[in-house]
C-alpha cells in the first residue's frame, strides 16, 4: 500500500526525520493562506500516488503570494500526467504548501527488501534528485549500499560508514547517519516495503533535509498498524479494483478484449500468456483465489464483463479448494442476472468437473465449453475472429 | 525414493484444530501420510481426525517422534510457529499460511540458516510424492507416481501441469510448490540438486513466475550440475510491470525480473521453455522420448 509524500512526512517527522514546516490546502485561498503562515518562497506539490511530478509540472516554486494562487489554480482539479500514471493521469485533490528549502547537495537515501540476498538493503548515493534510475543503471558504483543482518538490526556503525562512504564530514556525516537509522527503524517497525528520500537535501550549513518522501507498506503487515491502514487514499485506486477488492477478488484492469476469470495467480497469469500467444489480448487479470463462493464468482463475472472492451470472457478454473460446481452456480447466476452478448469459453477441471459442466450445459445458455487448455485456446482466438 | 519426504516421514500438523488443519488432516490420512500429532495450544489432550494434539510442538514431538511439521496457522502466527517447529529440530516445515508480513519471513529464514531445518513456503499448496505422502491441500488424485519431478512458485498452474502430465501416462516423482513470497524457504537452486539427485527423477519442470530472480538462478544452478531435461514456464509475460499480481513475489521491478528476461536466462542453460502453458506436458513428454498423445 502507497501513502502521499505528506502522510509519509508526518511519519519521518514522528521518526525524527527532519523535515520543512508544511500545510495541506484542498483550495486556491487555502494554499495562499498556508504560504503566508509559513513564509515565502514556498514549494507547492500535488499530492498523488505516482511519481514523476515535478517533470510533469506538479510541483512549483513560488516566490509570491501570487505564484502560489497561479499554481494552486492550475493544479488542484486537474489531472496530471506523469510517466507512471498512464495517459489518463491522475486528479489532484490535495496540495502540500512547503517551506522552500535552500539546498547545496541532493543525495539519495533508499531501502528496500532484498529478495535475492533476503534481507533489507539501504541504498545512499551522492547524486540524489530525479535521474537517479538512470545514475543506477549507467553508473551503478554511484549507488552505495549496506544490508541489514536481521539478527542484528541496522547497527549505528553501518549508518555512519554509509554517510562517511558518502564523502560527508563533520556534522552532515551525523545528521545523515541520524536519518538512516530513523528511516531503518521506521522501515521495520511499520513493515515498510519500500522508504525513499529522494533528493535529501543538506542546507547551507551542511544540516540534512528531507525533500521529498516516498513510503511503501507490506499489504501481509497491515494488519497489525490499523493507523498506516487509515492512510490509504481510494481516490488513487481503479474503482472497479476497489469493488473487486471489497469482495476479496483480485482484479486488475488492462487494455486487451478477452476478459478472463481465473483460480490462481499463477494460473491466472498463465492464462493471460495464453491468450496474448492466439493472438487476442487479455482485458483484465482477476484472481477468484481458493475459497471463492458462488457470491465471490457472480460479482468478479460482472465486474468482468462491465468493461465495454470485451469482447470474448474466458474462464478458466482448476478445481481444487474451490469446487467446479459452486464456480458453474456463480457463472450461471451471473450470466442469467446481467445478460450476455459475447462468448463465453470455459474450461473446468478438478473437484467436482463433473456437476460443474452439467450445471452449465443445464443452464440453457450458450457457454462454448472446452476440455483442456489447448482446445480452449483455439476456441478463445475463434471467438475473437467473429468478433473482428 | 522420493525428493524431501519418504516411508520415515512422521508428519506433525500445527494448528490441527481449525477448519483447515482438520479438513486436510483428513485428506492426508485418506492419501495415507504418517500423521501422528497435531499441535494448537490451549487444545493439548484432545483429539483431532484421530489424531492426538498437543500444546507444544516440544511435547508433541517428545510423545511421537514428528519429524515433519505442516502449517495451518494464521498469517499473524505463521512465523512463530516455524520457528517453534525448528527451534524443536523439527528436519522439514511445509507452510501453507497465504499473508506472512515480509518481515517475520526475512527473520524466519536467517534464523533458518543457521540450522539443519529445510523450510517450504509459504504461501505454497505443499508437496507430494505421489503415492508416499502428500504434506500439503493439493488434490491427490490428479497425480500419478512416476519419473518427472515439478518445481512450481504457483498453485492452480502446478495442478495443471500435474494433469498434462498424468493426462499423458507420465507420473511425478515429487512436486513442490516453493511458495509465491518474496522471502521463502528452499529456492529452485537450492531444490534441484535434490531432484537431480533422486534415482526416480528422470525430468524437472520448473514453472516460474515474473518477480524475484529465483529463475536466474535456477538457470546458473542448471547449468552447473542438471543432467536431467528441464522443461519450463515462466507466467507473466502479458503482465504490466509495475502492478502486484496477487501473489507478492508478482512484482515486477527491474528489467531482470521480467519473464522475457528469466526465459533467456533458462534457454542460455539449456531448458525447453514452453511458449503457452497449453505445451508443458508435451514438451516434457518430448523432452524424455515418450510420443505425444
Amino acid at each position: 500500500m502507497r501513502i502521499h509524500e505528506y502522510q509519509a512526512k508526518r511519519l519521518f517527522a514522528d521518526y525524527g526525520i527532519p523535515v520543512a514546516p508544511s500545510r495541506l490546502a484542498t483550495a486556491v485561498e487555502e494554499a495562499t493562506t498556508a504560504a503566508e503562515e509559513i513564509g515565502l518562497p514556498v514549494a507547492v506539490k500535488a499530492q498523488i500516488h505516482a511519481g514523476g511530478r515535478g517533470k510533469a509540472g506538479g510541483i512549483v516554486l513560488a516566490d509570491t503570494v501570487d505564484e502560489v494562487r497561479g499554481a494552486a489554480e492550475r493544479i488542484l482539479g486537474a489531472p496530471l500526467v506523469t510517466h507512471q500514471t498512464g495517459p489518463g493521469g491522475r486528479v489532484v485533490k490535495t496540495l502540500l504548501v512547503e517551506k522552500a528549502t535552500e539546498v547545496s547537495d541532493e543525495l539519495y537515501l533508499g531501502l528496500v527488501v532484498d529478495r535475492a540476498r533476503r534481507r533489507i538493503a539501504v541504498m545512499a548515493s551522492r547524486a540524489g534528485g530525479v535521474d537517479i534510475e538512470e545514475t543506477s543503471r549507467k553508473t551503478p558504483g554511484a549507488i552505495l549500499k549496506e544490508w541489514v543482518d536481521p539478527t542484528i538490526g541496522l547497527r549505528p556503525f553501518q549508518a555512519y560508514r554509509l554517510a562517511h562512504r558518502l564523502g560527508l564530514v563533520g556534522g552532515s556525516a551525523r545528521g545523515v547517519a541520524g536519518i538512516v537509522r530513523s528511516l531503518g527503524r521506521l522501515f521495520r517497525e511499520l513493515d515498510a516495503s519500500l522508504a525513499e528520500i529522494n533528493p535529501l537535501g543538506l542546507n547551507a550549513k551542511g544540516e540534512p533535509i528531507a525533500i521529498d518522501a516516498k513510503l511503501a507498506f507490506d499489504d501481509n503487515g497491515l494488519f497489525r498498524h490499523p493507523e498506516i491502514r487509515a492512510l490509504r487514499d481510494l481516490n488513487e485506486e481503479d474503482p472497479l479494483e476497489v469493488e473487486a477488492t471489497s469482495v476479496d477478488l483480485n482484479y486488475i484492469k488492462l487494455d486487451g478484449n478477452v476478459g478472463c476469470l481465473v483460480n490462481g495467480a499463477g494460473l491466472a497469469m498463465a492464462t493471460m500468456d495464453l491468450i496474448q500467444h492466439v493472438g487476442a489480448r487479455p482485458a483484465n487479470f482477476l484472481d477468484v483465489g481458493g475459497g471463492a463462493t458462488a457470491e465471490m464468482i457472480e460479482k468478479g463475472f460482472r465486474i468482468l464483463i462491465a468493461d465495454p472492451d470485451v469482447e470474448a470472457v474466458f474462464i478458466n478454473i482448476f478445481g481444487g479448494i474451490l469446487r467446479c460446481d459452486v464456480l458453474a452456480e456463480g457463472v450461471v447466476a451471473a450470466a442469467k442476472a446481467v445478460g450476455i452478448d459475447v462468448p463465453v469459453i470455459v474450461r473446468l477441471e478438478g473437484t467436482n468437473v463433473e456437476a460443474g459442466r452439467e450445471i452449465l450445459e443445464r443452464s440453457g445458455l450458450a457457454f462454448r465449453a472446452a476440455s483442456d487448455l489447448r482446445e480452449a485456446a483455439a476456441k478463445v482466438a475463434a471467438a475473437v475472429e467473429e468478433g473482428s | 525414493m522420493s525428493v524431501l519426504v519418504g516411508e520415515g516421514t512422521r508428519v506433525l500438523v500445527q494448528g490441527i484444530t481449525g477448519n483447515e488443519g482438520r479438513f486436510h488432516t483428513q485428506r492426508m490420512l485418506e492419501y495415507g501420510t504418517n500423521v501422528v500429532a497435531g499441535v494448537t495450544p490451549g487444545k493439548g489432550g484432545q483429539e483431532a481426525e484421530g489424531v492426538p494434539v498437543f500444546d507444544t510442538v516440544s511435547e508433541a514431538v517428545g510423545a511421537t517422534g514428528a519429524n515433519a511439521s505442516i502449517l495451518f496457522v494464521p498469517p499473524a502466527f505463521a512465523a512463530d510457529a516455524i520457528l517453534e517447529a525448528a527451534e524443536r529440530g523439527i528436519e522439514l516445515i511445509v507452510c501453507l499460511t497465504e499473508g506472512i508480513p515480509t518481515h517475520d519471513m526475512i527473520e524466519v529464514r536467517a534464523y533458518l540458516d543457521r540450522r539443519e531445518t529445510l523450510l517450504i513456503g509459504p504461501n505454497t499448496p505443499g508437496l507430494i510424492s505421489p503415492g508416499t505422502c502428500k504434506l500439503g491441500v493439493m488434490a491427490g488424485y490428479i497425480h500419478k507416481r512416476g519419473p518427472i519431478g515439478i518445481l512450481s512458485r504457483s498453485g492452480t498452474l502446478t495442478y495443471e501441469v500435474v494433469h498434462q502430465l498424468t493426462e499423458r501416462g507420465i507420473g511425478q516423482s515429487t512436486c513442490v510448490g516453493i511458495g509465491g513470497d518474496p522471502i521463502g524457504g528452499l529456492s529452485f537452486a537450492e531444490l534441484l540438486p535434490m531432484f537431480e539427485n533422486d534415482p526416480d527423477t528422470e525430468g524437472i519442470v520448473l514453472i516460474g513466475e515474473i518477480g524475484g530472480s529465483a529463475e536466474e538462478e535456477a538457470a546458473a544452478t542448471i547449468a552447473e550440475s542438471v543432467t536431467v531435461p528441464v522443461v519450463a514456464f515462466v507466467a507473466g509475460r502479458t503482465a504490466p510491470p509495475g502492478r502486484r499480481m496477487g501473489h507478492a513475489g508478482a512484482i515486477i521491478t527491474g528489467g531482470s525480473e521480467t519473464a522475457g528476461a528469466k526465459i533467456a536466462a533458462l534457454r542460455e542453460a539449456g531448458v525447453r521453455v514452453a511458449e503457452s502453458p497449453a505445451e508443458i506436458g508435451a514438451r516434457m513428454a518430448e523432452a524424455i522420448g515418450r510420443r505425444p498423445v
